[in-house]
């Protein structure tokens, strides 16, 4: 079952664009990274979605209801966890959450409790003091405390040192291993490798490419560099790209039939060479060319 | 309608509504506490006021109002009360939602399972519960001042009651104008700049209207709707300029909900 479902949705802000005819879903019980970098229109889906803001055109739904509609319904199952985090600066952490949880049926003082022990968070002190790190931590908590079964996660490892990111990293597997659909928006490649099932590439408001992660790695690209003293600027074959040198070495990637790669660097005089899969980044690179 | 919301709302209004009734209890009672020696040398007084120009007479109300009296002095003193309610009402109304949207902690409520008219429906009871808070403090010390200082005089408490009404009437006109008008822009960055502006500016209007005595303008300006000298005089309030306010308040709050309900909430970053 589709946990989320968006289509052709677009927002524009007056003329300047937010998203453009974007079209995917989510499916229940999955970690959905959304990647893309800053303006691409990431933070405007996630705020369509929670309905903080009104589709110019198309439409979006969450548990098969439409967001412009059911808003309240659809918010008592979903947990959000700003890019930045603002929240009463004059309240403590104990009372901020303890004012968020009286939003949702049912007693969470426990729940709170094991969350703030799991993030080291300190309940006695003001929102004011925190530190942008310890404020992503308050919510972290705020956006969980509920047992949501869907979580929207906008960028959430910034200010977390990478003790907290591992522990949230943790938590958030925790959650998705209870069934908890995770809807990851990140810029940050390796975090979105580690955790996530699909990705969604967007940029400048469209959707580049939904796919498996696995197969987004292996999308038969490799990352091949040689050792040679001689030039290899003459390397032209189909297949080959991003070709450039670093210093003796000589690095492009490759999408096509191995052997004749193989064969056209066994013609040259080599002293080494190295084959990988590229990083989620270097691919994500490749988008944007 | 949500409890906690409605706790929260007045909570964060409190020290605002003990600051806005402490000044106007100050403002009374230095008023009032003149009123015995005004009474007493009325005829030196007249004197000094008939040397005023009469257009700055009619723009403070003086020439409708009989200073010897009580009722009239009351009067005279509860205009500038008038301009603070105002002022107050406006502040509320226009910060209702906008002062979370430029303190960018308006997604908080937002994402909670609440509808938007929940949200607006409990701050927006919140915001009035404290101007009747207000009103009640004020009408408090109007009466305690009143029977300080009054020494001989003797007053209708009929007039002093529809001026009251009249304060009520006020909060209300421009606590909903504050707030359509928070929703028509984009932010507001600053609220106190449109409240001092928009009750200033309805003053202002009474007064000119009263100078040129051009009677097209009175119906721009509440402060003419419910000017003190012609409450006090007639005993009764304007029936068709009451009902053209109850519907400009009316109209207002619905508007702001039907706006409230389409508004963006503007990404913090």
């Amino acid at each position: 079952m589709d946990v989320i479902q968006v289509n052709e949705l677009t927002k524009y802000y007056g003329k300047s664009r937010g998203i453009e005819n974007l079209s995917f879903s989510v499916r229940e019980g999955e970690i959905f990274g959304f990647i893309g970098p800053n303006g691409a229109g990431k933070s405007t889906t996630i705020r369509l979605l929670l309905s903080l803001i009104h589709p110019t055109s198309g439409q979006a739904s969450i548990f098969g209801k439409d967001v412009t509609k059911k808003g309240p319904e659809i918010r008592s199952q979903v947990g959000y966890l700003p890019s930045e985090v603002f929240y009463y600066d004059h309240m403590h952490v104990g009372e901020l959450l303890k004012y968020s949880a009286s939003f949702y049926p049912g007693d969470h003082k426990q729940r709170i409790s094991y969350l703030a022990d799991v993030m080291e968070l300190e309940m006695h002190r003001k929102i004011r003091d925190l530190s942008y790190g310890n404020k992503k931590k308050v919510g972290i908590v705020q956006g969980l405390l509920h047992n949501p079964t869907l979580l929207f996660l906008d960028e959430p490892t910034s200010g977390l040192d990478p003790l907290m990111q591992r522990k949230f990293f943790d938590l958030v597997r925790e959650e998705n291993r209870k069934g908890v659909t995770v809807f990851f928006s990140s810029h940050f490649l390796g975090e979105v490798q580690r955790l996530c099932d699909r990705v969604g590439i967007i940029r400048e408001g469209r959707m580049v490419e939904v796919s498996d992660i696995r197969t987004l790695q292996k999308n038969n690209y490799k990352k091949i560099r040689v050792l040679s003293q001689q030039a290899l600027d003459s390397f032209d074959l189909p297949g080959v790209s991003n070709l450039h040198k670093e210093g003796e070495w000589t690095q492009f990637f490759y999408s096509g039939d191995i052997n004749q790669v193989l064969q056209r660097v066994s013609s040259f005089a080599i002293e080494d060479m190295d084959i990988e899969e590229p990083t989620l980044e270097e691919i994500f690179m490749h988008y944007y060319e | 309608m949500n409890k906690a919301i409605y706790r929260y709302e007045l909570r964060q209004r409190w020290s605002s509504v003990g600051i806005w009734a402490g000044s106007l209890a100050g403002l009374l009672l230095l008023f009032m506490a003149l009123f015995p020696s005004f009474s007493a040398d009325m005829a030196a007084m007249n004197q000094v006021l008939d040397n005023f120009p009469p257009e700055f007479k009619a723009a403070f109300g003086l020439n409708s109002l009989n200073l010897a009296t009580l009722e009239g002095y009351f009067g005279f003193c509860f205009v500038f009360c008038q301009l603070c309610l105002a002022i107050q009402a406006a502040n509320y109304g226009l910060s209702l939602v906008s002062v979370e949207e430029d303190d960018l902690t308006a997604d908080f409520l937002l994402t909670r399972p609440l509808s938007r008219p929940t949200i607006l429906t409990s701050k927006l009871v919140a915001a009035l519960s404290s101007l009747l808070v207000t009103q009640i403090l004020f009408w408090a010390v109007s009466l305690a001042s009143i029977a300080m200082f009054k020494g001989d005089a003797q007053y209708e408490p009929r007039a002093v009651m529809l001026l009251f009404g009249s304060g009520v009437i006020f909060h209300l006109i421009f606590f909903s104008l504050g707030l359509l008008i928070s929703l028509l822009v984009r932010r507001m960055h600053s609220v106190t700049p449109w409240s001092l502006g928009l009750a200033f500016g309805a003053y202002v209007i009474s007064a000119f209207s009263g100078i040129l005595g051009d009677v097209k303008l009175e119906y721009l300006s509440p402060f003419k709707h419910f000017d003190p000298g012609k409450i006090i005089s007639e005993m009764q309030y304007d029936t068709t300029l009451v009902v053209v306010d109850a519907a400009l308040v009316i109209i207002a709050i619905a508007a702001s909900y039907w706006l409230y309900q389409r508004r963006d909430i503007a990404s913090p970053s």
